[in-house]
């Protein structure tokens, strides 16, 4: 059987249990089919599909990124229910461009898909956010916007969510930032002690407004003076 | 936030002749032995160090042998901060705040090579000693120190508490941190103790 057959078990079990693979090839072993799937419904919009050590990865047009993941989480067919994770890759090349990848899986059909976007360098890195999609994604964008600065539009709250939200010094996991930071040691331990503890318990996160009136009296005063936390 | 006026007596100046009497210095002796021996402190703990913090608390090493069984999670109740493990800059203002919620007297010990130079942690997001954002007494080296060097760590600290004399102003102090720079330290001195060493010389620094 193969190894993206449907597995069902009890009384429903066909033939063939499921196993653990063993010596996966390093290119060109089975591909997941939603890759041929996507090939046939997209056309040109799949640029390429690789498959490496088993894993299949699919190249799309940055402009279709979103119908494409939303077909995949929607299609009876394919049911990518699990969004594990968004990221970027730069690589140290100046002209390979910026990947965008997202990882997904169909816990229906116990599939597993490498979703990538390949961003040139020297534009506005922008793709759209899968946050309509995914709930998942908010932190995960989050966290890619923080690290490598790139624009998930249509993203509802894009901010920094591993650095402080008033970090100066630009996006640390870029090739072209240097690995103590921009800012002298002084200079960043001073842009740091100057940003205010208190002000990440934001309203919106929180969602404390239903529980206003048990808020101790200086929070109350200092969010009804419309203080917005963060910044 | 002190009580007190800032007093100019920073340095403990040694010097028989000015000695206090025999009442006060046995006064210091029992004040001191009291304090020295009920130190209560409040754990800092952010990495491998505050696992190690632990194993000391916990029966095998039991800080309780010197006073310290209870563990304050307020700093308002706390003499002596912990700081076991590395800090990033983003923890910078919430170590220094808490810091100065204590209540003088108060000590601090900086666990662990992470808390006393950044250790191996010589990155965009982690402070280079904590030394750099609160006053620190005692230094404890080790990735991360075995119980036996954090006790070695706290009767340092104790032998230290037990030297102090209550004539001297300044240990009584709140230091305040520099009005400008917001610092404990001269801002060249941070840069120049952030410089790269050893391997890291290779490292180029970009812009500003």
């Amino acid at each position: 059987m193969s190894r993206f057959d449907i597995l069902r078990t009890g009384r429903a079990a066909a033939s063939g249990q499921p196993s653990t693979l063993k010596a996966v090839q390093h290119r060109d072993a089975e591909a997941n089919p939603s890759a041929a799937a996507l090939a046939e419904k997209f056309g040109g919009a799949v640029k390429r599909r690789e498959v490496i050590w088993g894993e299949t990865i699919v190249y799309v047009d940055q402009a279709r990124v979103h119908e494409i993941i939303s077909w995949l989480h929607d299609d009876p067919s394919q049911q990518y229910d699990f969004l594990a994770d968004v990221t970027a890759v730069e690589y140290r090349d100046a002209e390979v461009p910026v990947e965008v990848v997202w990882h997904l899986r169909s816990l229906p059909y116990r599939r597993f898909l490498r979703v990538k976007v390949q961003l040139p360098k020297g534009q506005p890195m922008a793709v759209a956010s899968v946050y309509d999609i995914y709930k998942s994604a908010d932190w995960l964008e989050r966290e890619c916007y923080d690290m490598f600065g790139i624009q998930f539009s249509g993203h509802p709250d894009l901010r920094r969510i591993l650095m402080w939200e008033s970090y100066k010094e630009g996006f640390p996991l870029r090739k072209d930032f240097p690995l103590r930071g921009r800012f002298s040691r002084s200079e960043q331990l001073r842009q740091s002690l100057a940003q205010n503890p208190e002000a990440r318990y934001s309203m919106e996160e929180l969602s404390i407004a239903d529980a206003f009136a048990e808020l101790p009296e200086d929070m109350k005063r200092r969010l009804s003076k419309g203080e917005r936390t963060g910044e | 936030m002190g009580l007190s006026a800032p007093s100019e007596h920073r340095t403990v100046a040694y010097a028989p002749e000015s000695q206090e009497g025999w009442v006060a210095t046995r006064l210091d002796f029992l004040v001191n032995w009291a304090r020295a021996n009920s130190l209560w402190p409040m754990p800092f703990g952010t990495a491998c160090c505050a696992i190690e913090f632990m194993a000391t608390a916990a029966s095998d090493f039991d800080l309780a042998r010197f006073g310290m069984e209870r563990m304050s999670f307020s700093p308002r109740q706390a003499d002596v901060l912990i700081c076991a493990g590395r800090v990033p800059f983003k923890l910078a203002p919430i170590l220094r705040r808490i810091w100065q919620q204590m209540p003088q007297p108060k000590w601090c010990i900086s666990m662990g090579a992470c808390a006393s130079t950044g250790g191996m942690f010589d990155n965009y997001a982690v402070v280079q000693g904590i030394d750099t954002i609160i006053p620190v007494d005692v230094y404890v080296p080790g990735c991360p120190p075995r119980p036996e060097a954090l006790i070695y760590g706290i009767r340092m600290l104790q032998e230290k508490v037990k030297n102090e004399r209550a004539a001297d102003k300044g240990t009584r102090d709140e230091m305040e941190p520099d009005p400008k720079s917001q610092l404990y330290i001269p801002p060249s001195v941070i840069d120049e103790l952030g410089e790269p060493f050893g391997n890291s010389v290779n490292q180029t620094r970009s812009g500003l």
